[in-house]
C-alpha cells in the first residue's frame, strides 16, 4: 500500500478512536448523573484513545519510510551475483539505481544480463513484502493503542492532563526543529567540508590566491590539477559587497532620518512602504535587471569616458546589491532612531541646535549601536546575496580591487560547482560545501554579534 | 554667577548670528541629502518596473501567419487517425512546409527553403495535428489557418510595427516575404495564449510559464501545510510554555540566527541531507517544499510570536479566572485571537518562498522541463527559477519571455502582499 494511503488509514482510524472514546466517556457518564462527574470533558477521553491509536503508528511510519530503502537497498547488493558486485561507492550508487530503475520499469529489461533482472526481481518483492508487512504492523499497532487508550477510560481517569502534556511535548517538537535545522547545517556542511580537506590541505584553501576548480579526467590532462585557493572568491565577495555597501548604507540611512525626523505624516505614509516595495522583489528580477540594464548601460557609459568596463562589472552587480539592501537598512535604521527617546531631541533642540545639528550629534551617536549592528547584518546579507551575483557577476576569479572589472563570488561558485549532474565526492563538488562552510560560519559570527549589539541598545533605551 | 562685561555679551551674539546663516545653510543642505536619499531609493522601484514592463509588455501578444492548409493525407503519411503509433510517426511538418510553399510560388533552391520554413514556429505542424484530431472531418480539406510564427520573426515584426526594425537575424528574403504577407493582411498580433498554456520550450514562441506556475503552487502548498502548523506551534510552545531556561534561550538564538543565514545555505542543507542522505529524488516538489519550510520557519515562528504577544494578558487571567486550564486558555482564547497576526505572516512567509530561487538551484529544480507537473513527486520548476533559466538563453525573444514572466510573479507576490495588509488592517485588534 502506498504510504499516503496508509497515512489517510491512520488518521481515519484516529478519528473513529475519538468518537469512540468520547461515545464511551458519555456513555459512562450518564448512569453518574451527567459529564459533571467525569473528570475531564468527554473530547479529552476521546483525545487520548486519538493519541494512543494514531501517534504510536505515525512515529513508527515515519521511521520505516526513512529507513527502509538503503536497508532494501543493502540487502539486495549483498545477494547479487558476485560478477555485478560494486566495488566501491561509485558503483554501487550506480547499481542501486540501475536495480531501481529495472524494478520501477524505468529502464526496459530487455539486453540486461540475468543477474541484474534477478536483482531488480528481488528488489521489487522486498518491497512489497516491505509495505505488506508495515501495513499489517501499523493498523496492529492502531488497534492495539486504540484498545488500551477506550479500555482506560473511567470517571476518575484523568484524561485531560496526560492530553495536555503530549500536546506540549508535541509543541516542544516543533520548536526545537530549529535546532535540529542548525545541526543540520553544521553537520552536513561540516561533514563534507572535512572529506574536502582531506584531498586539499586548509592552509592551501583558505589562503591560496588561485582558483580554477578542474578535476583531471586524465592522468596526463593539461591544467588539470585543480587549483583550491579560496583568496579570489573571497576578495571578489568583499569587493561586491563593499559596493553594495557604498549605495545602501548612505541612501538607507539618510531616507531613514529624512522619513523619522523631517518628513510630514503624509510623506511617511506613502514614501515608506513605497521604498518597502524594493525588499519585496525577488533576487531573481535585480539579477536580470543587473544583467541586462544596469550593466550594459554602465558599459556604454564607461565606453563614453574612455573606461573599459567589463560587462559582468562588480560594480553593476554590487549596485543592485545595495538598491536591493536599501529598505532593509532604512527600516532598521528608522527602528533605532524613532526608539531614541524624545527627551534627547527636546533637550537638544531647546539648547539652540538645528535638526540637522540635533540629528547629528545627538541621535545617531545614540542609536549608533543600533545603526551598526543593522549595517552588519546588512553585510552578512550581501555576503550571502547569490541570485544577483550569479546573473550578474563573472565566473573567471580573478584578484582584484578594480569594481570595473569581472569578478566572481563564494555563492557564484557554490552554484556553478553544485549545478549540473557531478560525482558527489570529487574535490570539486566537495568544494562547494568548504566554501558553504565559509560563508555559513562568516555570516554566523556577523549575525551574533549584530543581533547581540541590537538587543544591548534595546535594552538600553526600553 | 559672575556677571560678564556687556562688550564680550555683544562679541559673543554677533559671532552666533553670524554662524547662523552658515549653520541654517547646512540645515538646509541635510534637509536636501535626505530628500535625495528618499526620491534615489522611490526612483530605483520606479526604473526598475519601467524597465521590465517596457520590456515585457510585447510578450503577451505574439506574430501568427495566416496560410491556407490542405490536410493531405499521403503527405503526412498517415492512414489510420486514431492509432497512436502512426500519428507519433507522420509528417505533420510537411503540411505548414506545403502551406509556404503554395503562398509563395516562385522560392527554390535549398537555402531559400529553408529561410522560407523558417518563418513560422517549427513546432506548427504539431498545432496542425492538433487541430487535425480534434476535428477529423478536416483531413483532405483546405482552410486558411493562423499559424505561429519563428520567434526571429516575432521579434522583427513587432520592431517593426514599432518603427525601429531589428533584423539582425532576418534575410533580406524573409523582409520581403514579410512585407507581402503584411500588405495582404496576413500577418498580424494575437493574444499569446501560449505563454500561459504550455510548459517550457527550447523555441521562444513556445516556451510558456504554466509548467513553473504549477510548480510553484505545488511548492507553496507543501510549504505552508509543514510550516504554517510547525511554525505556530513552535511559537505557542516559546510564548505560552516555555519556561525561561538555557534551552529555550538557546532556540530562540537559533530562530533569530536561522532568519538571517543565507538562502543558498539551506539549498545545500536539503541537498546533503535530503537528496543525499535520505534519497529523496532531486527536481521534485516534494524536496523543494521542504528546503522553503526549513527557510520560511523563523519568519512565521517571529511573526507568529509577535501576534500573541499582541494578546493583552488580561484575556489570559479572566479565562484561567472561569477554570479554564492553560492549555485550554491557549487553544480557546489567545489561538483564535492572535490568528489574523499569523495569517498575515504566513502570507508574507509565502511572498517570500514564492520569490527564492538560490536554494532551489542547489536540489535540481533547475532542470529543463517540459511537462506540466500534475503532482508532487513530477519533476519541477519554479516561476522565479524559470526565469533564471529564460534570462540565460541566448535568443532575444527570451528577454521579452522573461520579462513577461517577470510581470507574472510580481503580480503574485502583489496580489499576496496586498491581501496580507488587508487582512491586518481588517482583522487587526486594538486592546
Amino acid at each position: 500500500m502506498q504510504a499516503t494511503n496508509i497515512l489517510i488509514l491512520i488518521l481515519g482510524l484516529g478519528a473513529f478512536a475519538f468518537f469512540l472514546g468520547r461515545g464511551r466517556s458519555l456513555a459512562l457518564a450518564k448512569p453518574l448523573g451527567g459529564i459533571r462527574k467525569l473528570h475531564s470533558l468527554p473530547s479529552y477521553y476521546g483525545l487520548h484513545a486519538a493519541l494512543w491509536c494514531a501517534l504510536p503508528s505515525l512515529v513508527l511510519l515515519f521511521l520505516w519510510i526513512m529507513f527502509d530503502d538503503p536497508l532494501i537497498n543493502s540487502i539486495v547488493v549483498e545477494s547479487v551475483a558476485a560478477d555485478i558486485a560494486p566495488t566501491d561507492t561509485a558503483s554501487y550508487n550506480l547499481l542501486i539505481n540501475k536495480i531501481a530503475n529495472l524494478a520501477d520499469g524505468i529502464l526496459p529489461r530487455k539486453g540486461e544480463s540475468a543477474a541484474l533482472i534477478a536483482a531488480a526481481d528481488h528488489m521489487s518483492s522486498l518491497r512489497v513484502i516491505s509495505r505488506w508487512a508495515l501495513t499489517a504492523l501499523l493498523l496492529t499497532i492502531s488497534l492495539l493503542g486504540l484498545l488500551w487508550g477506550w479500555s482506560r477510560i473511567s470517571a476518575s481517569f484523568r484524561a485531560r492532563p496526560v492530553v495536555e502534556k503530549v500536546m506540549q511535548n508535541i509543541l516542544l517538537a516543533c520548536a526545537c526543529l530549529a535546532i535540529f535545522t542548525t545541526l543540520g547545517i553544521v553537520l552536513s556542511v561540516m561533514f563534507e567540508s572535512i572529506q574536502f580537506f582531506r584531498s586539499v590541505p586548509i592552509f592551501d584553501f583558505v589562503f591560496g590566491l588561485e582558483w580554477s576548480p578542474q578535476t583531471a579526467i586524465r592522468e596526463d590532462q593539461v591544467g588539470s590539477s585543480g587549483s583550491f585557493g579560496a583568496v579570489p572568491l573571497f576578495v571578489g565577495t568583499l569587493l561586491v559587497s563593499a559596493v553594495a555597501m557604498f549605495v545602501a548604507v548612505p541612501v538607507g540611512l539618510m531616507s531613514a532620518i529624512y522619513l523619522a525626523e523631517y518628513a510630514s505624516k503624509s510623506v511617511r505614509t506613502y514614501a515608506k512602504p513605497a521604498l518597502e516595495i524594493l525588499a519585496g522583489i525577488p533576487t531573481v528580477v535585480y539579477g536580470f535587471f543587473a544583467a541586462l540594464t544596469v550593466a550594459p548601460f554602465l558599459r556604454d557609459l564607461g565606453a563614453s569616458f574612455g573606461l573599459s568596463v567589463s560587462s559582468e562589472s562588480a560594480l553593476a552587480a554590487g549596485g543592485v546589491m545595495g538598491v536591493m539592501i536599501i529598505p532593509f537598512i532604512s527600516s532598521l535604521a528608522d527602528d533605532v532612531i524613532t526608539a531614541v527617546p524624545q527627551s534627547m531631541r527636546d533637550g537638544s533642540l531647546a539648547m539652540g541646535a538645528t535638526q540637522s545639528e540635533t540629528v547629528r550629534r545627538v541621535i545617531i551617536p545614540a542609536a549608533l549601536p543600533g545603526i551598526v549592528g543593522g549595517v552588519m547584518l546588512a553585510i552578512s546579507r550581501a555576503i550571502g546575496e547569490t541570485m544577483i551575483v550569479v546573473m550578474a557577476a563573472g565566473m573567471a576569479a580573478k584578484l582584484t580591487a578594480n569594481p570595473l572589472e569581472s569578478v566572481t563570488t563564494v555563492t557564484v561558485q557554490i552554484v556553478t560547482l553544485l549545478t549540473g549532474d557531478q560525482e558527489f565526492d570529487s574535490p570539486k563538488t566537495l568544494a562547494a560545501f568548504a566554501l558553504g562552510l565559509m560563508l555559513f560560519t562568516v555570516t554566523l559570527l556577523l549575525n551574533i554579534f549584530a543581533l547581540h549589539i541590537v538587543k544591548k541598545y534595546r535594552e538600553q533605551y526600553d | 554667577m559672575t556677571k560678564k562685561p556687556m562688550t564680550d555679551s555683544s562679541n559673543h551674539l554677533d559671532k552666533i548670528k553670524k554662524s547662523l546663516s552658515r549653520r541654517n545653510r547646512a540645515e538646509k543642505r541635510f534637509r536636501w541629502y535626505g530628500r535625495m536619499a528618499v526620491f534615489v531609493g522611490l526612483a530605483a522601484v520606479m526604473v526598475l518596473f519601467t524597465d521590465i514592463i517596457s520590456k515585457g509588455h510585447g510578450a503577451f501578444r505574439i506574430t501568427y501567419v495566416e496560410l491556407q492548409v490542405t490536410y493531405d493525407q499521403d503527405m503526412i503519411g498517415v492512414e489510420n487517425l486514431t492509432d497512436p503509433a502512426q500519428l507519433a510517426l507522420g509528417d505533420w511538418e510537411a503540411l505548414s512546409k506545403a502551406a509556404l510553399r503554395n503562398e509563395f510560388g516562385d522560392v527554390s533552391g535549398r537555402r531559400d527553403k529553408r529561410k522560407l520554413y523558417g518563418l513560422i514556429s517549427s513546432g506548427a505542424g504539431y498545432d496542425l495535428k492538433d487541430r487535425l484530431l480534434a476535428n477529423p472531418l478536416l483531413l483532405g480539406e483546405t482552410e486558411n489557418v493562423w499559424i505561429l510564427a519563428d520567434d526571429d520573426i516575432d521579434t522583427y515584426y513587432k520592431s517593426w510595427l514599432d518603427g525601429e526594425p531589428y533584423a539582425a537575424r532576418m534575410s533580406a528574403k524573409q523582409i520581403q516575404w514579410i512585407d507581402e504577407l503584411h500588405a495582404q493582411g496576413k500577418i498580424r498580433l494575437q493574444f499569446n495564449s501560449n505563454l500561459f498554456t504550455r510548459g517550457d520550450s527550447r523555441e521562444p514562441e513556445q516556451a510558456g510559464i504554466r509548467g513553473a506556475v504549477m510548480g510553484s503552487l505545488l511548492v507553496l502548498i507543501l510549504t505552508l501545510m509543514l510550516s504554517f502548523p510547525i511554525g505556530v506551534s513552535a511559537a505557542i510552545y516559546l510564548e505560552e510554555f516555555a519556561p525561561r531556561n538555557r534551552w529555550t534561550d538557546f532556540i530562540e538564538v537559533n530562530i533569530n540566527n536561522l532568519a538571517a543565514v543565507p538562502s543558498i545555505i539551506f539549498g545545500l542543507l536539503g541537498l546533503a541531507i535530503f537528496i543525499n542522505f535520505f534519497h529523496v529524488p532531486r527536481s521534485v516538489p516534494i524536496v523543494g517544499g521542504l528546503v522553503l519550510t526549513l527557510m520560511t520557519l523563523p519568519t512565521i515562528i517571529i511573526t507568529s510570536r509577535a501576534a500573541i504577544k499582541s494578546v493583552p494578558p488580561s484575556i489570559r487571567e479572566a479565562a484561567m479566572g472561569m477554570g479554564a486550564s492553560k492549555s485550554q486558555v491557549v487553544l480557546h482564547h489567545v489561538l483564535p485571537l492572535s490568528l489574523p497576526g499569523m495569517l498575515t505572516g504566513a502570507i508574507i512567509g509565502m511572498a517570500q518562498a514564492l520569490g527564492e530561487s538560490a536554494p532551489l538551484l542547489m536540489i535540481g529544480m533547475v532542470a529543463f522541463i517540459v511537462d506540466i507537473p500534475a503532482g508532487f513527486s513530477d519533476p519541477a520548476t519554479v516561476l522565479p527559477v524559470q526565469i533564471f533559466l529564460w534570462a540565460d538563453s541566448p535568443e532575444r525573444a527570451f528577454i521579452e519571455k522573461t520579462s513577461a514572466a517577470i510581470m507574472v510573479l510580481l503580480s503574485f507576490l502583489i496580489v499576496m502582499n496586498t491581501v496580507a495588509v488587508w487582512l491586518r488592517k481588517r482583522l487587526e485588534r486594538r486592546w
